[in-house]
């Protein structure tokens, strides 16, 4: 199997418009192995049942965040991180199964 | 949704070590532990001791396992729901039960932990999930009596949650809050149909009902206080704002005047209220039963965890393929 | 115990229990993978269509309680008949199966749903055409998310190949009957109640076939078989299911939910 593959869904942040003229809110994540099933399982699963939505999905990994100012315990680098999934993060080889 | 003093169980339960620790880390608790005080909210990037971090990837991902597990007693009744209107009502709530199961591994992967890890910690056996799905569902009455009793508990243990010092928990939590009003609504319903409209034979189904699942839900609040070390660190960092015996004796009191309206009896000769405290009294709870369950001999614990295992397992093909199949794309596109 | 109820003859209601009973049986099958799906998000998606599914055949087996005349609702139709009075096609009663036989069937059949439910928004019956306004966008949907994965399992992994060429041996005899036409669809077509079924082929295929080849599959050669539970003759798999879903209402004779 190629070295490069993932071997879990990637992660997927979920912002929802309900309404027209509001702005989209995040609403949390789900995996997904590719962008459009991340929709469909975002309609599927944040918006049930529910007309006139607007999705947007995004990588987690692809999110850039500000640092809340607190020195990091455990992960370097990790301002640019929405969060410290472990995913994000690549690892030496040796250390993979971690 | 169905929580449970789950920090108490299995061999995780934490002694809270003192290793040697920096200035650095000691003034950093200190912060942490003003910002709690002071009602503060924890985000995913904020620093938190380390504890912390572990006590809410347990509680948070053990929640969401029983979401998870929570769908295979009641699934158990989809196909042979009694009319398309139940059928209908119980495929959503079904639905929503694997919707929260996800909104809360979502709110545990803030934490550094991966979706894999949590499953596989399940599947091992690592980490539990709240006892009462290790009961069976025997009968169409079951799914009433769950909507009343075990949701009713679950929601009583999740309001609270919805201002947990955890702000991705605590918005997760008011997601599901939000959904839940219907699951306990639609339960009770049904049972009130059953005895104000049904059969004799329907009547009796529901209070053989009663019977099973009356005592299992009181366990779903989790051991008394007195045996409950955690709960108070819990407590102090806003993870846990209401005690066990606290939520337990608010169900009794709210559930006995609602059985009244169903005209069920609960299966325990020691109810009744007393006027001095203002409560029902309730009989001695059979704790031997809460740990034999929560150790794994429940009636159905194999079976559940095999029916999640066995899912997982079946799945990884399915999985396997669509990352594949992605894969691909992405090389298609780079090229 | 409760004993069934006869159902009228007239080619309009049978027209429409065609229709209700392949939804209804469909969502039964589909319901099957609540708690066992390959990831939580699956659960939800399936679950989601169950239950559109569910919605559709409720709304179609109360119309054609309606137009029977007889006082039957929905409950009493679809779980008081005798075997022979379902009319479900047989593709919808085999059993679950893997992903792939469950994709390759969601595909085929929110095709032939999809088509169906436009054709049916010109129907002459009003309350028909407004079910189908709804459902149509429920099946465009269904088949959107089908489509997708039968491309990921059949140009996936080799093991994904293998299984979605198996479940295209498995349920390609079954399609056929989807496009017979008999003296009921004659009867629809002449009263404007809704589209010969034989007359959507020509599109299911321009719609299935494509993706097939996408999906790096071919549908086997025709075959003489052809399976027939449109007219109540079905296979060995609807009493099982019949049974588990008749069972309680059988059981508690005046029972009420």
């Amino acid at each position: 199997m190629n070295e490069t593959l993932r071997h879990e869904w990637p992660l997927w942040e979920v912002f929802v418009r309900n309404k027209s003229g509001l702005d989209h809110k995040h609403c949390g994540s789900l995996h997904a192995a590719d962008p459009k099933m991340a929709i469909q399982l975002a309609r599927d699963v944040y918006t049930r049942r529910q007309e006139g939505t607007s999705i947007w999905v995004v990588r987690s990994d692809q999110i850039v965040a500000s640092d809340p100012g607190e020195k990091a315990m455990y992960f370097d680098p990790m301002e640019d991180k929405v969060y410290r999934h472990p995913t994000f993060y690549e690892l030496p080889k040796s250390l993979d199964h971690m | 949704m169905y929580t449970q003093a789950m920090d108490t169980m299995g061999k995780d339960a934490p002694e809270p070590k003192k290793p040697l620790r920096s200035a650095e880390e000691m003034l950093a608790e200190q912060k942490f532990e003003t910002r709690i005080d002071a009602g503060d909210f924890i985000e995913a990037k904020d620093w938190m001791p380390e504890h912390y971090r572990k006590t809410l990837v347990r509680q948070i991902s053990q929640h969401a396992h029983s979401e998870v597990v929570g769908m295979l007693p009641e699934g158990n009744w989809i196909s042979r729901a009694p009319t398309l209107k139940r059928k209908a009502i119980l495929l959503a709530k079904v639905q929503d039960e694997a919707g929260h199961g996800l909104y809360l591994y979502a709110a545990a992967e803030t934490l550094g932990t991966s979706r894999d890890q949590l499953v596989d910690a399940l599947h091992s056996g690592r980490a539990k999930y709240s006892s009462i799905f290790n009961y069976p569902t025997l009968s169409w009455a079951d799914m009433g009596v769950i909507g009343w009793l075990v949701d009713g508990a679950a929601i009583m243990n999740q309001v609270p949650l919805c201002r947990c010092s955890y702000a991705p928990y605590a918005r997760a939590m008011v997601r599901v809050c939000r959904e839940e009003s219907f699951h306990q609504r639609q339960g009770f319903e049904a049972l009130l149909t059953m005895m104000n409209h049904g059969t004799e034979a329907q009547r009796e189904m529901v209070q053989d009902a009663v019977n099973r699942w009356w005592w299992p839900s009181l366990m779903m609040f989790g051991p008394p206080d007195a045996d409950s070390p955690n709960s108070e660190q819990s407590m102090r960092w806003g993870i846990k704002r209401v005690s066990n015996d606290d939520l337990r004796q608010k169900f009794v009191d709210a559930t006995v005047e609602q059985a009244k309206t169903l005209g069920v009896s609960m299966p325990d000769p020691d109810l009744k209220w007393n006027e001095a405290r203002e409560h029902f009294d309730f009989g001695a709870i059979d704790w031997s039963e809460f740990w034999r369950v929560v150790n794994g001999d429940g009636p159905c614990n194999r079976e559940r965890l095999g029916a999640r295992v066995k899912a997982w397992d079946d799945g990884a093909w399915v999985r396997e393929a669509a990352l594949a199949n992605a894969h691909k794309h992405e090389l298609k596109e780079a090229a | 115990m409760q004993a069934s109820i006869k159902v009228s003859r007239d080619p309009a209601v049978q027209y429409l229990l065609r229709l209700g009973d392949s939804c209804l049986i469909h969502a039964q099958r589909l319901a099957e993978w609540c708690g066992h799906a390959p990831i939580l998000e699956e659960d939800i998606a399936l679950s989601n269509m169950a239950l559109d599914l569910v919605g559709q055949a409720r709304a179609v087996l109360t119309r054609a309680g309606e137009l029977e005349g007889a006082g039957h609702d929905e409950d009493q139709l679809a779980f008081l008949r005798d075997e022979r009075d379902y009319l479900n096609l047989t593709l919808v009663e085999l059993p679950r199966g893997d992903f792939a036989v469950t994709v390759l069937r969601n595909f085929a059949m929110a095709t032939l749903l999809k088509l169906l439910w436009q054709r049916l928004q010109q129907s002459s019956d009003s309350e028909l055409a407004a079910i189908a306004g709804k459902a149509v966008k429920e099946a465009r949907y269904h088949q959107q998310h089908a489509g997708d994965w039968l491309l990921r399992l059949g140009d996936g992994t080799e093991e994904s190949a293998k299984r979605a060429s198996a479940a295209l041996e498995l349920l390609w005899p079954y399609v056929a009957e989807m496009f017979e036409s008999d003296a009921v669809d004659e009867h629809a077509a002449s009263t404007g109640l809704g589209p010969r079924w034989a007359d959507l082929r020509e599109e299911w295929m321009a719609e299935v076939l494509p993706v097939l080849t996408e999906a790096k599959l071919k549908a086997p050669a025709d075959r003489a078989f052809r399976s027939t539970g449109k007219t109540g003759r079905h296979s060995e798999h609807m009493g099982y299911i019949l049974a588990e879903m008749q069972h309680l209402q059988r059981a508690f004779p005046g029972g009420v939910w």
